[in-house]
């Protein structure tokens, strides 16, 4: 599948004069695990609700799978977790989904078919005729997600899914998003967390400031970085950190514990500079190791720059 | 999709929105309260210790309850919903506002009949007759509904408390009582009085009454059935128009 699930052109909202998203425009190609990165308040969950037509665009205008976002024909081909949404807490996890599939216009047999099914995919069937109220913060996010596949949708947007959960709460989410996306649902995925997108995602993009800075495979963000290269080395010695800054090839360098990490274009050069100054000084290397730049990196880089500091 | 089947299709999800209405806010505390307690204990204030008859005083405490019990719900279900964090659930799904704002006001309009059903059947009991059952099943329909969607419109603004809806309608539904021929018969009101009644949809309900059990209304019936279409009418446009307005800005 590769025709487009998502078409953004020109998406723009404002709130009290403020611009929140700045014309914004974008693909996301059926069948892809779509990552969508920002700070806070960069526009994220903003371009998530435009998307999903729980408010209009004052600008722009979006597509999903060839139907207009915002439309009852958009809405029945995609399944939503939004961010701080609650399900009803004065009903059960079965009530609960039984409320989505009518809402859906899934028939009673086929609904509850398919809310065994990922009750126990989640690990809920024992809580079904429980009050929502009484369930963990994890179980709740873990219905919310049964609710939005309870239609079955081929579009699935999750808004910060795994915030706060503990990590096996997490972890199964995460392993249902990939295993769902294999079985070739597109995914549209807004996290704070990098090792998240760069573990799930094909394609990522970074919103700064309401705009697009950047929209690429996460490895080739990374790379694309390649200034944010480093060595991280720590000595048997103390060793001064303006020492290490004046080695040729450092562009900077900081102190992490009993370490350093020194940031340079040819991490081949610098290792070979460390080497020969401890050498003449007498100083041990206890560890030496090169490091690419991490997804958080290229993150940090890319949003500095869009924020003048960087 | 025809657009015949789209209507129908967005009717039965309005149904379902009604379902989760009746199962979570029938039973909470403000809807209780102010839905059957407050009409019937001001209406015992109004009866007790004075000599009246149970075809007199039916009228008024049908157009009482009905108009409490069928604004008690739809005024607090977005607040509600906004403070719960579940509008933005519901929102996403495949319905219209719209369809949101019609099953808010079915739940709102089952809970008004239902109420008023059970006071219809405990006036029957200690001796009250309905003379023309047609008339008066068709009026407490209308009023049902036209109070509810009445209801919707005191949430129009995007507020996530319902102490402040709540407060908003009273400060209209007291008055409202007190001018629309509950207590005194528009027969006995003097002029200006009866002009102030008129602009109260209450009144033509209590009139319709008064029509079914003492047969004796002020109005013709058919203009006490015209004019609850034109309110129900007028207030879910409204209801409607506003909601489309203000809905989306309390996420």
């Amino acid at each position: 599948m590769n025709d487009a699930a998502i078409e953004a052109r020109n998406l723009t909202k404002r709130y009290d004069g403020l611009v929140a998203v700045d014309g914004i425009s974008f693909v996301v190609n059926g069948g892809e695990f779509f990552g969508f990165l920002g700070p806070n308040g960069a526009g994220k969950t903003t371009t998530v609700r435009m998307l999903t037509g729980i408010i209009q665009p004052d600008g722009g205008d979006a597509l999903l799978m060839g139907r207009p976002a915002g439309g009852i024909g958009a809405k029945q081909l995609s399944g939503i977790v939004p961010e701080m949404a609650n399900a009803y807490i004065d009903l059960s996890g079965w009530d609960n989904l039984m409320l989505m599939a009518e809402l859906y216009g899934v028939s009673l047999r086929e609904a509850r078919r398919r809310a065994g099914s990922w009750l126990q995919a989640l690990g809920l069937p024992q809580r079904k005729d429980s009050l929502v109220k009484g369930y963990s913060k994890g179980m709740k996010q873990r219905l919310i997600l049964c609710m939005a596949l309870i239609s079955d949708p081929e579009l699935l947007f999750l808004d910060e899914p795994t915030s706060g959960l503990d990590v096996q709460s997490a972890r199964l989410i995460k392993d249902l998003l990939r295993s769902l996306n294999e079985s070739g649902k597109t995914i549209f995925l807004t996290t704070h967390d990098m090792d998240e997108a760069d573990e799930l995602c094909d394609r990522v993009a970074i919103i700064n400031q309401g705009r697009l800075v950047a929209i690429d495979a996460p490895e080739k963000l990374r790379t694309a970085t390649s200034s944010l290269r480093s060595v991280e080395v720590s000595f048997g010695g103390a060793v001064p950190l303006e020492t290490l800054e004046k080695l040729p090839g450092v562009s900077s360098a900081k102190k992490l514990g009993d370490k350093y990490r020194l940031y340079t274009a040819s991490p081949g050069d610098l290792v070979t500079s460390l080497v020969n100054h401890c050498r003449s000084c007498g100083l041990n290397i206890v560890s030496l190791s090169t490091l690419t730049p991490s997804l958080e990196d290229a993150f940090v880089a890319l949003t500095e720059k869009g924020d003048g500091n960087g | 999709m025809a657009d015949g089947a789209i209507v129908f299709q967005q009717v039965r999800r309005a149904l379902a929105v009604a379902k989760k209405d009746i199962r979570i806010y029938y039973a909470k505390g403000p809807v209780v309260i102010f839905g059957i307690l407050f009409p019937v204990f001001l209406f015992l204030a109004f009866v007790i210790g004075r000599n009246l008859t149970i075809d007199f005083m039916m009228p008024g405490l049908l157009g009482m309850v009905v108009f409490f019990t069928a604004t008690a719900i739809s005024p607090v279900v977005a607040p509600w919903e906004t403070q719960a964090r579940t509008l933005e659930r519901l929102m996403s799904c495949p319905v219209s506002i719209s369809t949101i704002i019609l099953g808010d006001i079915l739940a709102s309009f089952a809970f008004g009949v239902l109420i008023s059903l059970v006071t219809v059947l405990a006036g029957l009991g200690m001796g009250a007759t309905i003379h023309q059952p047609l008339v008066f099943a068709a009026g407490l329909i209308l009023a049902a509904f036209c109070f509810s969607a009445l209801g919707l419109i005191f949430s129009a603004a995007p507020t996530s408390m319902p102490s402040t809806v709540m407060m908003l309608s009273a400060m209209v539904k007291f008055p409202v009582v007190f001018v629309s021929g509950v207590f005194i018969p528009l027969s006995d009101l003097p002029a200006w009085g009866r002009a102030i009644a008129f602009v109260s949809p209450l009144t033509y309900f209590t009139d319709l009454a008064r029509h079914s059990l003492q047969a004796s209304g002020h109005l013709p019936v058919g203009i006490d059935l015209a004019a609850l279409v034109a309110f129900s009418i007028l207030f879910l446009v409204l209801a409607m128009k506003l909601h489309q307005r203000t809905m989306p800005r309390r996420i």
